[in-house]
């Protein structure tokens, strides 16, 4: 398969403080991708990385265009929604207010009350509170909230920054299902950064473990999910 | 009783000016958490090129709407040359650069157009409008349909389109805001025109009553700051609000408190403002500030 998303040698640093120490990955069109590792690895830096909200060196390119040192205003216009860690929602405006602004940057804002109807297929509750306040939304509303507004851009390519996070089991379980259908019904390629590794692993088809920013190891999901030593050794269970 | 009714009307349109700027102050505030106190320089330096443009017989309501959209764009241009490259200074840099502003208008304004005061003219007849036994200055009700006109255009403005839309989200989460592929720079921009849009619109309905001067402004926003603190700095809508009631205790007290009259006036609107701090300093509709440490 093709790759959207292809990352070479990109480093980081905050200050004084190397994040990403030259690292190289890809995302194959229409897949889903993992970036697992603990606390400080720089996954959450690599995501801001792609969407142009941390200085970088290195190569970043989505679709053959070489977008490293682009605006983040720019980056989403080619079609990368990013749901940031914390989700990022606009706690004072209603549900569809979020909504609408999801669509903000599309070329063709027409059809966007069948778009909301379609987003909150997936999120039937969406649709329930679509006159509240998102800051009114319990936690796990407000992540598919902040999902369900990545998906109004039409993305090509899905940032996801710890979905699970802070969130009881049942319900990231319920997100996680969603995102596997969303990836195939709406062929969105997904970049999914967790340190919940075993429920990553079950969705992601390929995955990057991440140590102190670099990639340690690579290889398809299922490989490193079956391998004992690995699981071990990185991934904790 | 009719006294008190004209007063209260005569208050609800001076009021109306006070929320106006207010509304200005609290939209630039909520977008950046800085006080413009350049604003009323801002709507005085308006109110003076409407007066140039009616020195040379441009008709009332045409000078009026080209003021409008020269103050827009200045608003605009200021907050790109000025403002842009402080953005990320400490708060305390901002507000001397608006300080400097307010210091800057004044002066070339004073050196244009002298600080001699000049009658500025209003739009609306002259004699008074009489309901039953009460009359109304024709300019104050006039002055309060264009302030809740204006103020009406605004609501819809940012309730109901798209970019008024992304001009509140970019003032609520700006993060957020650009991974929604809005331009926060440029929504900050657009409120600094829309800003000093008001204020040019508070400046022309104030000057036939204060007359113009450099320094007709400089009570008014007193008072605003009154009304902003009164209804809120986090709350458009209870600014406004604030506005009014300002206008109307100011009014009222002036009248019926015998030793305040009109000398005194204006220390109403800081004794509001002390009152206000020391009793809910988040005003009455804002929200209080929390922050997470």
């Amino acid at each position: 398969m093709a790759a959207l998303l292809t990352v070479r040698d990109l480093e980081a640093r905050y200050g004084e403080t190397r994040v990403l120490r030259g690292i190289s990955f890809e995302v194959a069109e229409g897949g889903i991708t993992t970036i697992l590792g603990a606390n400080g690895a720089g996954k959450t830096t690599t995501l801001r990385a792609v969407c142009g909200m941390v200085r970088t060196a290195g190569e970043i390119s989505l679709g053959g265009r070489r977008i490293e040192g682009w605006a983040t205003e720019d980056i989403v216009r080619l079609g990368v929604a990013h749901v940031p860690e914390g989700r990022g929602t606009f706690v004072q405006l209603t549900v569809e207010e979020n909504l609408r602004l999801g669509a903000y940057a599309r070329r063709d804002p027409a059809h966007l009350d069948a778009d909301i109807q379609r987003v909150c297929r997936y999120f039937p509750v969406l649709a329930e509170r679509r006159r509240q306040t998102a800051g009114t939304l319990s936690g796990g509303e407000q992540q598919m909230l902040a999902v369900a507004r990545a998906l109004m851009l039409k993305p090509r390519l899905l940032l996801l920054d710890e979905p699970s996070l802070g969130l009881a089991p049942l319900v990231v379980r319920e997100i996680f299902r969603i995102v596997r259908t969303i990836n195939r019904d709406e062929r969105v390629s997904v970049l999914l950064v967790e340190q919940n590794a075993s429920l990553a692993l079950g969705l992601a088809d390929h995955a990057y473990l991440m140590e102190t920013g670099t990639v340690v190891m690579s290889g398809p999901a299922a490989e490193l999910r079956e391998n004992d030593a690995i699981r071990r050794a990185y991934l904790g269970y | 009783m009719d006294t008190l009714i004209q007063q209260i009307v005569s208050g609800l349109a001076t009021g109306g000016i006070y929320g106006s700027v207010a509304l200005a102050l609290v939209m630039i505030y909520q977008a950046t958490e800085v006080v413009n106190y350049a604003q009323g320089e801002m709507a005085m330096f308006s109110t003076y090129l409407a007066w140039t443009l009616l020195n040379a017989g441009v008709p009332y309501w045409v000078a009026f709407a080209a003021t409008l959209v020269i103050a827009f764009v200045g608003g605009l241009l200021l907050e790109r040359i000025l403002i842009r490259p402080v953005e990320s200074a400490p708060v305390l840099t901002i507000v001397i650069v608006c300080i400097g502003l307010l210091v800057i208008l004044n002066s070339v304004a004073g050196w244009i157009y002298s600080y001699i005061q000049k009658p500025f003219p209003s739009p609306f007849p002259s004699r008074p409008i009489q309901v039953g036994n009460i009359y109304f200055g024709a300019h104050d009700i006039g002055a309060l349909a264009v302030t809740l006109v204006v103020l009406a255009g605004l609501y819809v403005f940012f309730r109901f389109t798209t970019l008024g839309l992304a001009m509140r989200a970019a003032a609520q989460n700006p993060v957020s805001s650009r991974l929604c592929g809005i331009r926060v720079g440029w929504m900050l921009a657009i409120g600094w025109g829309l800003a000093a849009t008001v204020g040019a619109v508070a400046g022309m309905m104030v000057a036939p009553v204060v007359f113009l001067d450099p320094n007709m402004m400089s009570g008014i926003l007193i008072y605003a700051f009154a009304s902003a603190t009164l209804g809120g700095f986090t709350s458009p809508g209870g600014a406004v609000l604030g506005g009014l009631i300002v206008g109307v205790v100011e009014n009222l007290v002036g009248t019926y408190v015998k030793f305040i009259g009109t000398e005194l006036k204006l220390t109403v609107a800081l004794a509001m403002i002390l009152i206000v701090l020391v009793v809910r300093p988040s005003g009455l509709f804002g929200r209080a500030a929390v922050h997470r440490v």
